[in-house]
């Protein structure tokens, strides 16, 4: 029941991955979120729209539940994955953000090599069960995330000694190393310069075939570049949902229209 | 669809692996948060058995007991010529009248080792008690009065029942015949416990009972005020140099340097720079809290420094600024304007630097303020000795007394610190802004 | 006395200097905005006599503080017969001794008449002395203060003057660091000369055998081994390495708990608990060590049939220890908190635990901040003094058993310099060589955890 966001299409093409239904976030006693309904279909890159400050980071990190992390901050309503309510308390957080994926705004390598950058989260989870293994883990992670070639001859040296761009890469192969269905995207090339951010738009689309992505972005372009659905945030509300392409040549609601054309945010 | 890199993840694969490789995980997680619950108890615990370890033997050190005796003020010991000559007075033998009063009580013990032993379970001030009564009201002389006077300090040990009665003769402090007459004199009604007035009114002394801490409480006094003195406007101005003035050259490097590893550099290394410098280049007095003060300044500046050019920090540029613009000068925009508005967090520093000069023991070691002192010091020249100084000579000496003497004055000294921080604390949240 | 007078005097010369010169200025201000006008606020001129009063007086002062004694004792060895000068420097140190003890009214046994005089003598330059002084003091700056006065007039920038002296007066002050680390070596390294050149250098860092005592019959000085430091450095590092023992598991996960875990609550309880225990003057614990830590390990180890000794290592080390926990737990405590949220919240997204997070991202992240702060834990212990001098043995003891007696170097620091001294034997100067080591040791370890702390941070800001 899809009652206050616009829906301008009715897609058949992919299945829904995530469907959230009446999503509140609260910190402490303000609302920042007021009853989101959305759906993400597999395979696609959604993007989330907005100004700042409209609630679009905050329901991105609903997703994996990396709001638990946050002091004072409450979630209601439901999010299923595949059917499965991640905020059930038969839900361990620990397993749901090895499914999920988180890639941040500013690239956050650990201090590690950049082997055991990618290597950490399949060793914490268990995934594989000798080195071999785990070689072959970081190989096709990097490679996935096309930076192999790049760094195959320096997988010792420390991983913060890469560039911005090639940073953000790595961080995009450790989340793929522990082979999530689901990545979050916040803002991942807004600390990027527009080479590096070029090649991170072409990874998303590359990675689509294989994964879901949700990414909220600030930049419409990219939006429009990167993204088949799109929905627009606004003032902790969900506005308007639909196919990229409707969204920003008809879009439905005028605060949509507004936002697109620049008449605010 | 997903072309895994990982073949075993996933809810499907292996759930039961999965399932026990997450429950060690949050084993390990339990344990560890254990662990650090662990620390935090045992930090707990260490400090509850300290306090409770010196308040459990301190506190019986704030009462004494008395013993009464009835005193025949007899002129031929005490003004056998009748001229009421206050030399005389003062030169007489009161312990005479105290033995005499005691074998009244007694008068079973004879033979002059017995008479010496019951003389001794009062105290050996009790004899410069009663020439102070004496000299103070001459009328006493002729007079049969009840006195009271303190006991020894092995009787007291015993009334408070710390001496175990249990124990052959041979290994007690007090003897049976000691113990006949404490108890006899106990049915009598003439022994009775007060409040040890003497420990905070007398100054040190061989004797337990008559040992007090007020001399080294006013020597301590003199030391901080000293150090105060010193190191507050030292402190302040270098600070202030430092931060607001000084271009940023190599010297300037240097001192900042100089003064984080003063920060640093043990107690004990100043005390000895005192003895060499201050003892014996320069030749001041030994003992004296002045010198004293000398190095804890030394010691005390690195933390008012340090402390001070934070709280100047913190105050915004803007301030400086608005200043600059009505035209002060930069030395009045610094007194007039930031130093005001750094002012809480800079007397924070100082009482807190206070505090730590008040428990330090070891340069005033070096510098001799360790010497056995019966006056009370009249000013920062005269030989003294330090609150901490005289709990770490106190707790040399083995009798029993002692040990509940010193935990009194540990108790004492404490409480001093709490005071002092709790001062800070309040100063802090009352006066510190927040930019 | 003497100090009393001067300092009544300076103080009444500098309120009248004030008071005069604010006068004065104002006397001969034109009228406001006018070329007569002053040039700066009144107070300025008053201020600007008061520097010139005051500083001749206090300089005065200053070098009869320092130049007093020095001459008073010329005076006195002038008077003396060339018996008693012409004798080697330790035996003129004890006659001047006893010449100052004699003047400042405490006698020891019979004095010789020669001293005696000599003693007045002393008495007589310092005293009369003293007093010349201090009344010339006073003149002068009386003097000073007229002129200074007579200079007023508008035109005259006293302000200027009066912010370029206090301008100087902050950097001499500045100076006074660098004048007590100066004053620090140059103590320290002339009194260990002069040990050294009465026992070698190689004998004290590498001798085994360490007996001041027997140091004072003259012909064994230096020869006889009995100043070899071994024993006590490694006493020293028996004693620092069961503290490091206690300290740093405690400190560290008290930190990671109060940090990551505690909840509020538990954190109002913590914090404080440690402050106190950082607060609390470490002859506290040297009493503790002594009077209950120590007789506990004595007697719990006679009742597993281990012999412990009363001044152990491990009893004076434990106590150590617990006052270095509060040192520990907050150093490392800043450290951690400056990993950046950023990593812990990467760990977290790929599916971390907490503790996992903490023992593979964030304390390998934080680790040379902790190393750094070990460090200086080190430091600390090794300085200690207190706790040891009450609770550690006094014997040179040479084992690596934590239920024996040993002693350290801040201990053996104290016990050959409280009590009588004379000034030059070898075994006096023996604590200066011993504090030469501790400061270089000391010093080392800072320098090092600083730079290491330093660089940390400059990763992450």
């Amino acid at each position: 029941m899809l009652m206050n966001p616009k829906d301008s299409t009715v897609s058949t093409a992919h299945p829904t991955k995530v469907v959230a239904r009446g999503v509140k976030v609260f910190y402490g006693a303000a609302e920042a979120l007021h009853g989101v309904d959305l759906d993400v279909k597999a395979n696609e890159v959604t993007s989330l729209i907005g100004p700042s400050g409209c609630g679009k980071s905050t329901f991105l990190r609903c997703l994996n539940r990396m709001n638990d992390v946050i002091d004072g901050c409450r979630v209601e309503g439901s999010i299923l994955l595949d059917g499965d309510d991640i905020y059930s308390s038969a839900v361990d957080p620990v397993l749901l953000r090895q499914r999920v994926g988180m890639v941040f705004q500013k690239p956050n390598p650990f201090p590690k090599s950049i082997y055991d950058n990618i290597a950490y989260g399949p060793r914490i989870h268990g995934l594989v069960s000798d080195r071999n293994e785990l070689d072959e883990v970081v190989e096709r992670s990097l490679t996935k995330a096309g930076l192999w070639n790049e760094v195959k001859d320096r997988l010792q040296q420390p991983g913060t000694g890469l560039s911005g761009g090639q940073q953000q890469r790595l961080c995009i192969a450790r989340a793929i190393a522990v082979s999530p269905e689901l990545i979050l995207m916040d803002e991942p090339c807004s600390a990027l310069d527009p080479i590096a951010t070029a090649k991170v738009e072409e990874l998303m689309d590359e990675l689509r075939a294989n994964y879901t992505i949700v990414i909220v972005t600030h930049s419409m372009q990219q939006a429009a570049r990167v993204s088949q659905r799109t929905a627009f945030f606004h003032l902790g509300h969900l506005v308007e949902v639909g196919e990229t392409e409707q969204m920003f040549t008809n879009p439905q609601d005028e605060r949509t229209q507004g936002y697109i054309t620049g008449r605010f945010g | 669809m997903t072309d895994a890199i990982v073949s075993s993840a996933g809810p499907v694969a292996g759930k039961a692996d999965t399932e026990r490789r997450l429950r060690r995980r949050y084993a390990a997680e339990r344990r560890f948060r254990m662990y650090g619950a662990g620390a935090i108890i045992a930090a707990v615990l260490v400090l509850v058995t300290l306090l409770g370890s010196i308040i459990s033997q301190g506190y019986t050190a704030f009462w004494n007991h008395e013993i009464a005796l009835n005193v025949t003020f007899d002129p031929q010991v005490i003004d056998p010529q009748g001229t009421r000559d206050p030399a005389t007075l003062s030169r007489a033998n009161y312990g005479l009248l105290v033995r005499d009063a005691l074998q009244r009580q007694f008068p079973q013990v004879t033979g002059r080792s017995d008479v010496r032993r019951l003389s001794g379970i009062v105290s050996s001030g009790a004899d410069g008690k009663l020439r102070r009564m004496v000299m103070d009201d001459p009328s006493l002389i002729g007079r049969t009065e009840r006195v009271w006077v303190l006991a020894s300090d092995d009787i007291d040990t015993l009334l408070k029942g710390q001496i175990d009665r249990e124990l052959p003769e041979g290994s007690r402090r007090v003897s049976d015949q000691e113990i006949a007459w404490a108890d006899a004199l106990g049915e009598q009604g003439a022994v009775r416990s007060s409040f040890n007035t003497t420990l905070f009114t007398a100054a040190d002394s061989r004797e337990p009972e008559l040992a007090g801490i007020w001399g080294a409480a006013v020597g301590s006094f003199w030391l901080l005020l000293t150090t105060l003195v010193l190191s507050f406007p030292l402190g302040v101005m270098t600070a202030t140099y430092l931060e607001e003035f000084a271009p940023k050259n190599r010297w300037t490097d240097l001192i900042e340097v100089n003064i984080n590893n003063l920060a640093a550099v043990p107690s004990i290394v100043f005390g000895l720079l005192g003895l060499a410098v201050f003892l014996g280049f320069f030749g001041m007095s030994r003992s004296a809290p002045f010198v004293g003060g000398l190095v804890l300044t030394l010691m005390t500046l690195p933390t008012i420094i340090i402390t001070t050019r934070a709280a100047l920090k913190s105050v915004p540029p803007s301030i400086r600024e608005a200043a600059l613009g009505v035209g002060a000068s930069r030395l009045q925009v610094v007194t007039h304007h930031v130093v005001p508005l750094a002012m809480p967090g800079i007397l924070t520093g100082t009482i807190i630097g206070m505090a730590q000069a008040l428990g330090e023991t070891a340069p005033l070691l070096m510098i001799g303020m360790v010497a056995f002192i019966i006056d009370v010091p009249g000013g920062p020249f005269d030989p003294a000795t330090a609150l901490p100084v005289q709990i770490f000579l106190w707790a040399d000496s083995p009798e029993r007394a002692f040990v509940a003497r010193t935990s009194a004055a540990i108790m004492v000294l404490l409480a001093f610190l709490v005071l002092m921080n709790a001062l800070a604390v309040v100063l802090r949240r009352r006066f510190e802004r927040r930019w | 006395m003497q100090a009393i007078v001067f300092l009544a005097g300076l103080l009444a010369l500098a309120a009248y200097g004030y008071y005069a010169g604010r006068g004065r200025a104002m006397s001969v201000a034109g009228p406001r905005r006018s070329g007569t006008s002053l040039h700066s606020l009144p107070s300025y001129y008053g201020a600007y006599v008061v520097l010139w009063c005051g500083l001749p007086i206090l300089i005065i002062g200053f070098v009869w503080l320092v130049a007093g004694g020095w001459i008073a004792e010329q005076a006195a060895m002038a008077s003396l017969p060339g018996s008693l000068t012409d004798v080697d420097p330790g035996r003129l140190q004890l006659t001047l001794n006893e010449i100052r003890n004699i003047a400042a009214g405490s006698l020891f046994g019979e004095p010789s008449p020669e001293v005696r005089t000599a003693a007045e003598t002393y008495a007589t330059v310092k005293g009369f002395g003293g007093w010349i002084v201090v009344a010339g003091a006073l003149v002068i700056g009386a003097a000073c203060a007229a002129l200074a006065q007579r200079r007023i007039r508008p035109g005259l920038r006293a302000r200027n003057a009066v912010e370029r002296a206090v301008m100087i007066a902050m950097m001499v002050s500045s100076g006074i660091a660098i004048l007590t680390t100066v004053g620090i070596v140059l103590s320290l390294l002339f009194e260990s000369m002069r040990f050294f050149a009465q026992v070698p250098v190689t004998e004290f860092l590498f001798g085994l055998h360490w007996s001041p005592q027997t140091a004072l019959r003259a012909d064994q000085a230096g020869s006889s081994g009995s100043f070899g430091a071994v024993p006590i450095f490694v006493g020293t590092l028996l004693i620092t390495f069961i503290a490091m023992l206690v300290a740093v598991p405690i400190g560290l996960l008290a930190a990671v708990y109060m940090s990551e875990y505690a909840t509020p609550r538990i954190r109002s309880v913590a914090k404080p608990v440690l402050e106190i225990l950082a607060g609390i003057p470490t002859v506290v614990y040297g009493f503790f060590a002594a009077l209950t830590v120590a007789p506990f390990f004595r007697n719990a180890g006679e009742g597993i049939g281990l012999s412990v000794s009363s001044e152990s290592a491990l009893a004076a080390g434990v106590v150590m220890g617990i006052m270095i926990i509060p040192f520990v737990s907050s150093l490392s405590d800043d450290v951690m908190n400056a990993v950046p949220q950023s990593l812990r919240d990467g760990s977290y997204a790929l599916g971390a635990t907490k503790s996992e997070t903490i023992k593979q991202v964030i304390f390998p992240a934080a680790l040379p901040g902790i190393v750094g702060a070990i460090l200086l834990a080190i430091s600390r212990a090794i300085g200690e003094t207190m706790i040891v001098v009450m609770a550690a043995g006094l014997a040179a003891n040479l084992t690596a058993n934590p239920f024996e007696a040993v002693t350290t170097v801040t201990v053996q620091i104290v016990t050959l310099l409280v009590g009588d001294q004379e000034f030059d034997s070898a075994k006096t100067l023996a604590a200066f060589a011993l504090g030469l080591v501790l400061f270089l040791v000391t010093l080392t370890l800072n320098v090092i955890a600083l730079r290491v702390v330093r660089a940390y941070r400059e990763k992450y800001d």
